[in-house]
Parts: C-alpha cells; sequence; structure tokens
C-alpha cells in the first residue's frame, strides 16, 4: 500500500521554529494539498517529506518505514517537482528529457515524445529551454514527472507560470497519477478541482 | 515499474554524457581557467631577465602556482549552476547513490579542466626554459596533482555552492589542503628539470591522489547535502 505518514515534524531554522508538530497521513490514490501563508513552511514541509532537509524531531514513514532507514529505496518511487524546473538551460526539451530519465529508468525515445505531446511541448522538442517562456519550461517539467514515474508525487507550486490550460494539463496529471493508486503532496494556493480522486487539505499557519 | 530501474553505470554515464554536452556549448566556461594558467605562466620569462638558469629556478613555482589557482577558478563550474536550476537535488533524489554520482561530475570536471591543463603544460614549461628531457616527469606530477585538485577542491565547491559570493572562502577553505599538493609537485617539477630521480615526491603526489580519491567523495556527498538543506 503506497501510504506516506509523518509524525510530528518539528523543524527550526535558526531562531525560526517552522515546523511545529506538523502530521500528515497520504494514502495511495489521495491528494494531500498543502496551503498556508507565504514563509508558513510549505517549502520546508515537501522538503523535508523528501529528505533533503534533516528532521529535528519526527519521523517519516513509507509504507510504513522510516524514510531514512533506507533513502535510496524510497527516492526511487518519489518524484519531486521544486520551485526549480530541474532542467539544464543550455540543453533542448527532448534532451533534458532524456538525461533526466536516464537517472530513474529506462525510456525510449518514443516516451519522450510522447510526454512532450502530452504537455503540448511537441514543437519545442528540440529547443534550447533558455529560449523556452517560464510556463513553457514548467510543461516540460510537468513532461519529465509523468516521464520519471514514481508512485509519490511531491509537488512544490506546480502550477506556477502555467496558464489556463496547463492548469488543466496539471489535474489532469495529478489525476491520472492518483487512478493507478500513487499518491500526491501538492502545495499550491489554487483550488485542485481533482475528479474522483480523494483531495485532502492541510493549512500550516 | 522495478524491472525498468536503471544500474548506477548507466545513470553515471549519462550524467557525463550530459557535462560534455554542456560544456561543449559553452566552451568558453572551461577554456577561461586554461586562458589563465597559459597567461600566468608565460608572463614570468617575460617580465624576468632571459637567462636560462634563472627561469629554470622560477619555472617549478611558476607551473605550479599557476596550475592551483587555474583549478580554483574552475571550480566556481562544478556545483553552482546544477543548486541554482534544481538538477543537482533531483540528482540527490534519484536513489542511486549519491557519492558515486558527484565523483562522476568530478570526473567530468577534471576531464575538461585539469586533463587540457596538464596537455598545454609543456607549452607553459618550455616558455620557462625546461629542457625536453623533462617533459615526462613535468607531465607526471601535473597528472597526479591535476587529480588531487579536483577532488580536493571538489569538497570546498561543493561546501559552498549555495553562498552568494563564494569565491574567497573557497579559496580559504581549499588553499590549506592544496598546499602539499603544491610542496610536492612543484619538488618533483624541479627535480625533474634537474634531471635528477623524481620517484620520491611523485609517489608522494600519487599517495595524495589516491587518498583524495577515497575520502573525497565521502566529504563531498557530505557537503553538498548541506548545500541542498
Amino acid at each position: 500500500m503506497n501510504e506516506l505518514t509523518a509524525d510530528n515534524l518539528q523543524l527550526w531554522r535558526g531562531e525560526q521554529h517552522v515546523l511545529r508538530g506538523v502530521c500528515i497521513a497520504v494514502a495511495g490514490g489521495q491528494c494531500l494539498q498543502v496551503s498556508g501563508a507565504n514563509g508558513t513552511g510549505k517549502t520546508t514541509l515537501l522538503r523535508a517529506l523528501c529528505g533533503l532537509v534533516p528532521l529535528e524531531q519526527g519521523r517519516i514513514c513509507w509504507r510504513g518505514r522510516d524514510i531514512a532507514e533506507d533513502p535510496a529505496a524510497f527516492h526511487t518511487e518519489l518524484n519531486y517537482l521544486g520551485h526549480d524546473n530541474g532542467l539544464k538551460a543550455d540543453l533542448t526539451a527532448a534532451e533534458n528529457l532524456r538525461y533526466a530519465a536516464a537517472l530513474r529508468r529506462r525510456v525510449r525515445p518514443q516516451d519522450i515524445a510522447d510526454a512532450l505531446v502530452r504537455t503540448g511541448m511537441a514543437e519545442a522538442a528540440g529547443q534550447l529551454l533558455r529560449r523556452l517562456s517560464a510556463g513553457q519550461r514548467r510543461r516540460v517539467a510537468l513532461a519529465r514527472l509523468t516521464l520519471t514515474g514514481g508512485s509519490l508525487w511531491v509537488l512544490d507550486e506546480p502550477g506556477s507560470n502555467l496558464d489556463t490550460s496547463g492548469q488543466h494539463l496539471l489535474l489532469e496529471l495529478i489525476d491520472e497519477h492518483l487512478r493507478v493508486g500513487g499518491a500526491a503532496v501538492v502545495a499550491t494556493h489554487q483550488t485542485l478541482d481533482l475528479a474522483g480522486a480523494q483531495l485532502r487539505s492541510m493549512s500550516l499557519q | 515499474m522495478s524491472q525498468q530501474r536503471v544500474g548506477f553505470a548507466g545513470a553515471a554515464g549519462a550524467l557525463i554524457a550530459r557535462d560534455l554536452r554542456l560544456a561543449l556549448r559553452r566552451p568558453g566556461d572551461t577554456l577561461q581557467p586554461l586562458g589563465f594558467f597559459l597567461v600566468v605562466t608565460t608572463l614570468f620569462p617575460l617580465s624576468l631577465d632571459p637567462q636560462l638558469s634563472l627561469l629554470r629556478d622560477i619555472a617549478p613555482a611558476a607551473l605550479w602556482v599557476g596550475a592551483l589557482l587555474s583549478s580554483l577558478l574552475a571550480l566556481d563550474l562544478l556545483f553552482r549552476e546544477d543548486a541554482q536550476d534544481g538538477t543537482l537535488e533531483q540528482l540527490a533524489l534519484c536513489g542511486l547513490p549519491f557519492q558515486g554520482l558527484l565523483l562522476a561530475k568530478t570526473a567530468v570536471h577534471w576531464l575538461l579542466t585539469g586533463l587540457p591543463l596538464v596537455l598545454i603544460a609543456p607549452l607553459a614549461a618550455t616558455a620557462l626554459g625546461a629542457p625536453y628531457e623533462a617533459m615526462p616527469g613535468i607531465l607526471a606530477a601535473l597528472l597526479l596533482g591535476s587529480v588531487a585538485l579536483s577532488l580536493i577542491g571538489a569538497v570546498g565547491a561543493g561546501l559552498t555552492m549555495s553562498l552568494k559570493r563564494n569565491g574567497s572562502l573557497l579559496a580559504l577553505l581549499v588553499l590549506p589542503l592544496a598546499v602539499p599538493v603544491l610542496i610536492f609537485g612543484a619538488r618533483a617539477t624541479a627535480l625533474a628539470i634537474a634531471g635528477e630521480p623524481l620517484a620520491a615526491p611523485l609517489y608522494l603526489l600519487a599517495a595524495i591522489a589516491v587518498l583524495a580519491a577515497t575520502l573525497a567523495p565521502l566529504a563531498l556527498a557530505a557537503a553538498v547535502r548541506i548545500g541542498l538543506e
């Protein structure tokens, strides 16, 4: 069972107590929406859930196992999309996807083309990323997300810079991911209008 | 999906190919430290009395100080951009051994900045009056030294990658650790120019390189993780 739980997470950043006893539980087929005003620690929480930020207290479990015990096994199932797209500006969209996928799973060239078609970026496949707009780059990042899979998606403001059709695409992708039993944690202010999926939400103060 | 997982070798290979391709797209970045080395070392003979004995006396120092500073200059390229565009955190989260991937990145960095420096060193050494017979010794010393400098420098680059103006801090961190390389490298070069046996400093350089290759990946992974927090 794909399930992510976090128990009593505590984290200080210098003098600031950022995460104060945060508890979450997301199961496969569920999406947890994290909201909260700016500076309340949404990004910190998401990065902590990925294991990028060490915790002062509390534990995070994936499928009932503490992620600190076997981070590699957890990371193979995790797909993180942060503020930064994780793409190189001097590579084309297709090259970016090829190299990003090479770190995670075997893909055929056709899979890369399909992912770009899916996100509406097929025509930009051969263009350097630095020539694309911020929204287009975000779409390429979404293509990476679909291409590299993973049963837990952790998305930090995934809709930033996306136009209306991009927002719809994002919702579709999350919905599909949930339908096949995946779990998602999404930090966003937008209302996630997810069809047929169980949406849970929490707010950080 | 587990049967589709990639192995470490495939992922590291792709990472190396990616970094080489990026370097080819922007050759200026990798050529700059190389140009710096060439300019510094060839300015010495121009500013000194054109006496062969004098030039040969300062040749080891000029070559090695040039190599050390040029390697410092090149370090900024190693992690900074990857940290800024988020590809480094993707690397940390891909579930493959992080130390190994960072070592692969460092290897590419050496291939692009260290190895070319070794290859153009005969040019600089000739300008400094080193005899032809000394070249194998000078090249061997620089080859071992540049490997050690890349590995030691990578740790410093990892520690300082998230800082805004990191140049002076990087130098402060890396230079003390790089001094043994400078001492034995310059010694080996001096012996090579004098035509004496230079096995002793070469062995010591090799030992430093091996030690750096063993310990640097551990420190490197820890340093980069701190930078990613």
